[in-house]
């Protein structure tokens, strides 16, 4: 008897749920429960048996709900708490006990804590669903909050704010006023958490009563655990509300968290640091001052203070010059913590990782001699080693490659499917990212392929394809052995890579037409990948072996314009198929056009966003490598962050670059990330899965014309960039800088016209959308004051209108004499700009008189770089005199209309550029939306290439080429809602940077 | 913050669930199961899901899952350290971390979650703080309940809870008092086919229990600190005085708790105190294959080592194996085929092997893979990585404590490539 109390509770416990229901009802107690209740044996409705039945019914589980509500109104105590202790019991195990709710609620009124915190337990489940019974709690709320004793004060807020339900919470407020104000810490700090619970439950009502205000007076608390406390609840009021200034972080308050933070306990700590990191120091001595108080937290023994720890670290660092010693020894100090965290549990080792991923990127140098930690143990799990592999790959260089390689060679003969196929195509990686361990790394491989195990090889030769685009002409002599393996390969990936490979280089592979013919059998079985990848192999190896291939190339083409549904493939049939048709010449060109190289990385995750991310450490948005605003719930007022921008150091005065790319440039290479996010997407047409369709036809409705044809092109040539842009806008110079090979404008002159030809009606669409408005023409501005000229006064403009550009001249005779004779004459300038025919004004200008004059203009005059660079000196001579003005044109007149960047070539150019030709502008006070700006900048010849989409921000992706072939290429950020907009320029000739800002900025605004 | 709690067994029944918040429904542990199923292994089930509401924080401990319901952004570190938090209470309370152990306690694991957290926020977590406010279960204790009517749950505010020391709580007292410290380090490392390190390092921690009454002030200080450069504390340390002493300086938290973990990865000084030499082979195109381990000792620092025990995941195609020791038991299971040699202990006369022959499954492919082997041993009176304490003093208070150190060195991951 004795021992049963703690011991045979759970025994006892109804087991089958859904014989509650009908217990539910005869819950009121007096009528008996047997009639009532259509489960029983039918001899339960015979009065003559009434009672032996209610017997045996209280003999069943069935009973138990009667049986404790029973104890629970028993006199005794004891009993009393055993009874609610069966129902907490029930409870925790899901079942329905909310029909005991009087009783239960009966038994609050009792000087025993443990009865009275069952009770509570039991309330905050339940009182959710009984709302008016709820309320005969509230008295004794209010009775406990003034009692003597702290734990009983601080349990009955605790419970009251747990209890959701609209009609008490306003009976709480007082109680609540006077803990919040309590004079014992504990009470205080229980309270600042129910200000989070109210706040949840009812927003206004919390704002109504001034709770908010005293929350924030806790935040200078004297005691730490309070603080810690206080400041929890902020920030989770904070992110239901983002634009209240809850949290506004000054010097004083922060110098009380950072004493707090010594202090409080480990949780507190987290809140507090999570909080320190989004204080934006004032400079960099103040940042500085911040890290040395954090770094102690660095050894801490909880891992989630240690990251936080980092986070702060890793977004202060920002703000500290590099020259500084104290910045090398704090890029020393993250280096073991972060290490630390991989000997912990798997749950933590997790998501530690993923946040190394991220710091590994932004700050490769504080974890480059740790490599081998990464090393992966057999007994990990999975989603450790997938990880470790990542950071592996991430950390290669030349210095640590041997190593790296040995070790992916081991891991390749695992067992785990998934895990040895990230791991050979890291040995791919290492090849494409060490140049000097790229024969090892082929060598790995084809030992790899050796083996015959089927997905060993398939992912071998996936990346094979790779490296040879890597290093051309190098490694081509494994061909044999790639093709010796032909047979085995079955997913789509790998048979695309080999498709390719043997049509990249039929030439040299004596049986290619024989190899493609085998896979031209199953043509419309494959998937869409392969189909794409065998059409255009086929033509390549038509183009290269024309007299025995050409039946082939018939049935392919055949196979894929008239047979197929799919757009994709039709479209990049009907192309080759008019290329071949009209100009085989062009078409070599075109088909066979040398590649541009691959880039080294192309999973980096992009600056921007990782810069947003490393403000995340430690957060979920660090799990999933996505902005919160991505993927949290609702999104409700998430802010977007940023790392300070640098201040104090020189670095920012040197460059224009304001943004806040930490490294420095030759560490980090700006990158533009490939396969799966960004504009991967849009490039990856062929190589994604067989749903590439959609996204073509959701492109832009504004630039619709442009954008199917585009996409399609792309996809025709995305994955080799071989060919020309889709979007060529009908100008004579399509061929041109269209072509991948550089240098731009090496294009035999006899290409463009025959192409333009041939696929003129295909481009027909495309070539209207792109000139149909022409440029920007700013009005007209007066150049030469008639004062100045004797009496001549010129206005004028530039403008550009299907592809020419022209001066629009305003001439007016303010002087008494006729004005005849008239001729111009341009200084050289940075341009090249000169009249392309002479002045003609017909009839001598009478006084008063004005005459409008277009004056066509060619880039092909003498070039001298001028200062400004759009400067133009130009001399005007007439009957009286010769007369010298100068001008600035706007720089989009020399935007030339084939100025669109083929994708491929846009990632690889972008990637080329180095970093310092970044620069970085504001256009303020733009009201447009991102199409609108696309579409407005299109029109002045700023192609739109990719656009995408970040936390509700668009990124338009663009190019232009100036008549003098200087590509220039723009990321610019809109906002919606802000007016705003953020411009990155990369150019490899910066000083034309600023003024190409200009001319956004005029086209953006007018 | 955290917004429920479920646990979850093997077999998949959620069989407690708590909300600090509004109920969540059962339902949502669908997504779990179906993660576990796509795992396989229970190790393997990822610690963060997603779900199109919330987010499931998971942590797989002691054969049970606990499961987290998050709706908000929130640190899943802090998360998981909170989970991990509940089980060593549970631990600490019950014995074990164990299904049935929480079953039988229902009701104290229910108060126990309540007290933790309060609205997702860590409440109390220290186990000193949450012994005063509810009394671990002991037969003794609901004997004597059930006589004088009192219950398991304190009726003052715990005093630690407030103070700068959280960590201890006030009149502490003791007949006799005592402070004993266990350094204990385990040896990770990777070893690969012929022998030579590829990876290896050192986790050490520094288990303290210490039962001292009232407030002692204690200074432990080591012949070496230099080689801990890289270390996590308990909060009670003093990181002033260790950066410019290197002297742990703390009060202590009253009973068992871990005082430091610290990590030594200078391959130089990571001794490998055991070699294997290991021949496996399979043959090809037939259903035998030979296996062939011997393990000596290497660096040991003229201590025995012992407790060994070598397991190895053999490859699928093992239908099982003919093997005969010259010391020790094997066992082979044919299910999961992993092959089990307790050794014991090494004399260097004559080295332990295990030799003999490994069926096939006839027909399948030679295996591509060779296992890995796993091996556990123990040295005691020895800290691998040199580490000495030098001497421990008390402050504060009187009387003269009893003190004591031992070293223990452990495999830790010690995996051997053949």
């Amino acid at each position: 008897m004795l021992f049963s109390l703690e011991q045979e509770l759970p025994p006892v416990l109804p087991h089958r749920a859904e014989e509650k229901a009908p217990l539910l009802k005869p819950c009121d107690g007096t009528s008996p429960p047997s009639v009532l209740n259509p489960s029983l044996p039918s001899s339960a409705t015979n009065p003559g048996t009434n009672m032996t039945d209610s017997k045996y019914f209280t003999t069943t589980k069935k009973g138990e709900i009667f049986e404790l509500k029973a104890e629970l109104n028993s006199d005794k105590k004891e009993k009393k708490k055993e009874a609610v202790k069966k129902v907490i019991a029930s409870m925790t195990v899901g079942k329905d006990v909310s029909a005991l709710f009087p009783d239960v609620v009966n038994c609050m009124q009792t000087d025993n804590l443990e009865l009275k915190k069952l009770v509570y337990l039991y309330l905050m489940n339940y009182a959710k669903s009984q709302p008016d019974m709820a309320i005969m709690a509230v008295n004794t709320f209010v009775k406990d909050c003034e009692d003597p004793n702290p734990l009983i004060r601080a349990l009955a807020v605790r419970t009251m704010g747990c209890i959701r339900v609209d009609k008490i919470t306003e009976y709480l407020c007082e109680p609540l006023r006077k803990c919040l104000k309590d004079e014992d810490p504990y009470v205080r700090k229980t309270a600042a958490v129910c200000v989070a619970k109210l706040h949840d439950i009812n927003a206004q009502l919390v704002e109504d009563q001034g709770f908010l205000d005293t929350l924030k007076d806790l935040i200078s608390d004297s005691n730490p655990m309070v603080v810690a406390n206080a400041v929890a609840a902020l920030s989770e009021i904070a992110e239901s509300h983002p634009s209240s200034n809850l949290l506004d972080l000054n010097p004083q308050s922060i110098n009380k968290l950072l004493t707090a933070l010594n202090e409080c306990t480990e949780w507190g700590q987290i809140f507090i640091l999570d909080c320190l990191a989004n204080y934006m120091p004032k400079d960099d001595r103040e940042a500085q001052s911040i890290c040395e108080r954090v770094t102690p937290r660095l050894s801490h023994a909880n891992s989630a203070v240690v990251l936080s720890a980092v986070k702060v670290l890793m977004k202060f660092m920002e703000m500290l010059s590099k020259d500084l010693d104290y910045y090398s020894t704090l890029l020393k100090k993250l280096a073991p913590p972060l290490v630390t965290l991989l000997s912990a549990e798997p749950e933590l080792q997790y998501v530690a990782l993923r946040n190394i991923n991220l710091i590994v990127q932004k700050r490769p140098e504080i974890l480059k001699h740790e490599m081998k930690v990464f090393f992966v143990k057999y007994n990990d799990p999975i989603y450790v080693k997938l990880e470790k592999l990542d950071i592996m790959i991430r950390l290669a260089s030349q210095a640590n490659i041997a190593q790296v390689l040995a070790e992916l060679k081991e891991y390749a003969t695992e067992v785990d499917v998934d895990f040895v196929r990230k791991a050979v195509r890291a040995i791919g990686r290492c090849a494409i990212k060490v140049e000097q361990s790229a024969e090892r790394c082929v060598s790995t491989l084809l030992d790899l392929i050796q083996t015959k195990v089927n997905y060993v090889v398939q992912e071998a030769i996936v990346v094979i394809k790779d490296i040879f685009r890597k290093y051309p002409n190098k490694y081509e002599s494994v061909i044999a052995t790639l093709c010796e393996n032909l047979d085995s390969l079955d997913e789509p990936e790998a048979r695309a890579a080999m498709i390719w490979i043997v049509g990249e280089y039929a030439e040299r592979i004596d049986n290619a037409d024989e190899l493609l013919e085998s896979f031209l059998e199953g043509f419309h079985d494959e998937s869409t990948q392969v189909q794409l990848q065998l059409l255009t192999a086929i033509v390549k190896l038509f183009l290269k072996k024309p007299t025995e291939t050409q039946e082939l190339v018939q049935q392919v083409l055949s196979l894929a314009t008239q047979d197929s549904d799919n757009p994709d493939l039709r479209d990049r049939g009907y192309i080759y198929w008019r290329l071949l048709s009209t100009d085989p010449v062009a078409a070599k060109e075109v088909v066979l056009a040398e590649k541009p190289l691959i880039s080294e990385e192309t999973d980096l995750i992009e600056p921007t966003l990782l810069d947003e991310l490393i403000c995340y450490i430690g957060t979920l948005a660090s799990v999933y490598h996505k902005p919160p605003s991505a993927f949290v719930e609702g999104s409700r007022g998430v802010v977007h962050k940023s790392l300070p921008p640098r201040t104090g150091s020189s670095e920012s005065a040197e460059s224009p670059e304001t943004a806040p790319t930490g490294a420095p440039p030759s560490e980090q290479p700006a990158v533009i990330p490939a396969q799966g996010d960004l504009l991967g997407d849009l490039l990856n047409l062929d190589l994604g899965p067989p749903v590439s369709g959609p996204p073509l036809t959701t492109a832009p409705v504004q630039m619709g014309a442009v954008d199917l044809l585009g996409g399609g092109l792309d996809s025709l040539m995305g994955d080799e960039s071989e060919g020309p842009r889709g979007d060529v806008s009908g100008s004579p110079a399509m061929g041109g800088a269209n072509f991948a090979a550089p240098p731009a404008g090496t294009m035999p002159a006899n290409l463009g016209a025959p192409l333009g030809g041939g696929l003129g009606d295909l481009f027909d669409l495309a070539g209207g959308v792109g000139t149909l408005s022409g440029s920007y023409v700013a009005p007209k501005a007066v150049w030469l004051p008639a004062m100045k000229a004797k009496g001549l006064e010129i206005s004028g403009t530039f403008s550009r209108q299907v592809g020419s550009i022209s001066m629009d001249l305003l001439l007016t005779n303010k002087a008494l004499q006729v004005m005849s004779d008239f001729a111009i004459q341009f200084n050289r300038n940075s341009f090249g700009l000169a009249p392309a025919a002479p002045l003609q004004v017909h009839a001598p200008l009478s006084p008063n008189q004005t005459v409008e004059i277009s004056l066509p203009l060619n880039t092909v005059g003498s070039v001298m770089k001028m200062d400004p660079l759009n400067n133009l000196q130009v001399a005007v001579k007439n009957n009286i005199d010769v007369f010298y003005f100068s001008t600035l044109y706007p720089l989009h007149i020399l935007f030339v209309e084939d100025g669109k960047m083929e994708r491929q070539m846009f990632l690889a150019t972008w990637k080329d550029i180095p970093n310092e030709n970044e620069a970085q502008f504001q256009i303020k006070d733009c009201p447009l939306n991102a199409e609108a700006v696309s579409s407005k900048l299109q029109g002045s010849n700023i192609f739109t290439i990719a656009k995408r989409n970040v936390e509700g921000q668009d990124m338009l992706y663009q190019s232009l080429k100036l008549t003098n072939g200087i590509w220039v290429l723009a990321e610019l950020r809109v906002q919606p809602g802000n007016p705003t907009f953020t411009l990155s320029l990369k150019c490899r000739a910066p000083e034309v940077s600023q003024h190409v800002y200009q001319a956004y900025e005029t086209i953006l605004k007018n | 913050m955290i917004h429920s709690l479920f646990l979850i067994n093997c077999s998949g029944d959620i069989f407690l669930e708590k909300h600090w918040k509004s109920v969540v429904s059962q339902s949502v542990c669908d997504y779990f199961f179906e993660a576990q199923e796509k795992a396989a292994d229970v190790e393997n089930v990822p610690p963060v899901i997603s779900t199109p509401h919330h987010y499931l924080i998971s942590i797989y401990r002691d054969k049970l899952f606990f499961v987290s319901v998050i709706q908000t952004e929130v640190p899943p570190l802090f998360v998981i350290e909170f989970l991990h938090r509940v089980a060593d209470t549970f631990q600490d309370y019950f014995g074990e971390c164990s299904e049935a152990a929480i079953k039988d306690n229902v009701v104290i694991v229910y108060e126990l979650l309540e007290e933790m957290l309060d609205n997702g926020f860590p409440l109390a977590t220290e186990s000193n703080i949450l012994k005063e406010l509810i009394k671990p279960p002991t037969i003794l204790r609901s004997v004597v309940n059930s006589i004088t009517g009192s219950s398991n749950v304190g009726d003052t505010l715990p005093t630690g809870q407030l103070s700068n020391i959280p960590w201890r709580r006030a009149g502490v007292k003791y007949t006799n008092n005592e402070a004993y410290f266990d350094v204990i380090e385990e040896i990770d490392a990777i070893i690969d086919k012929s022998g030579s390190t590829v990876f290896a390092e050192i986790q050490g921690v520094i288990d303290a229990c210490i039962k001292l009454s009232g407030m002692p002030d204690l200074s432990l200080s080591f012949m070496n600190p230099r080689l801990l450069d890289d270390v996590s504390f308990h909060p009670c340390i003093r990181f002033k005085r260790w950066e410019s002493e290197r002297v742990l300086s703390f009060i202590p938290p009253d009973g068992n708790f871990r005082l430091i973990s610290y990590r030594v990865s200078s391959q130089n000084l990571v001794a490998i105190p055991v070699y294997v030499k290991h021949n496996i082979s399979f043959k090809e195109n037939s259903s035998c294959g030979r296996f062939d381990i011997t393990i000596g000792p290497k660096q040991n620092m003229g201590k025995t080592v012992e407790g060994i025990t070598v397991t190895v995941h053999m490859p699928k195609v093992v239908l099982n194996m003919n093997l005969t020791p010259t010391q020790g038991s094997y066992t082979f299971d044919p299910v999961t085929k992993v092959l089990t040699w307790d050794i014991g202990k090494i004399t260097p006369q004559k080295l332990p092997s295990l030799k003999g022959l490994v069926n096939l499954q006839s027909g399948a492919p030679k295996p591509e893979e060779n296992p890995s082997l796993n091996i556990q041993f123990k040295i005691q009176q020895l800290a691998i990585s040199g580490l000495k304490v030098n001497r421990l003093d008390m402050y504060g208070e009187k009387y003269k404590p009893f003190k004591g150190v031992k070293y223990i060195t452990k495999a830790g991951k010690f995996q051997v490539r053949t």
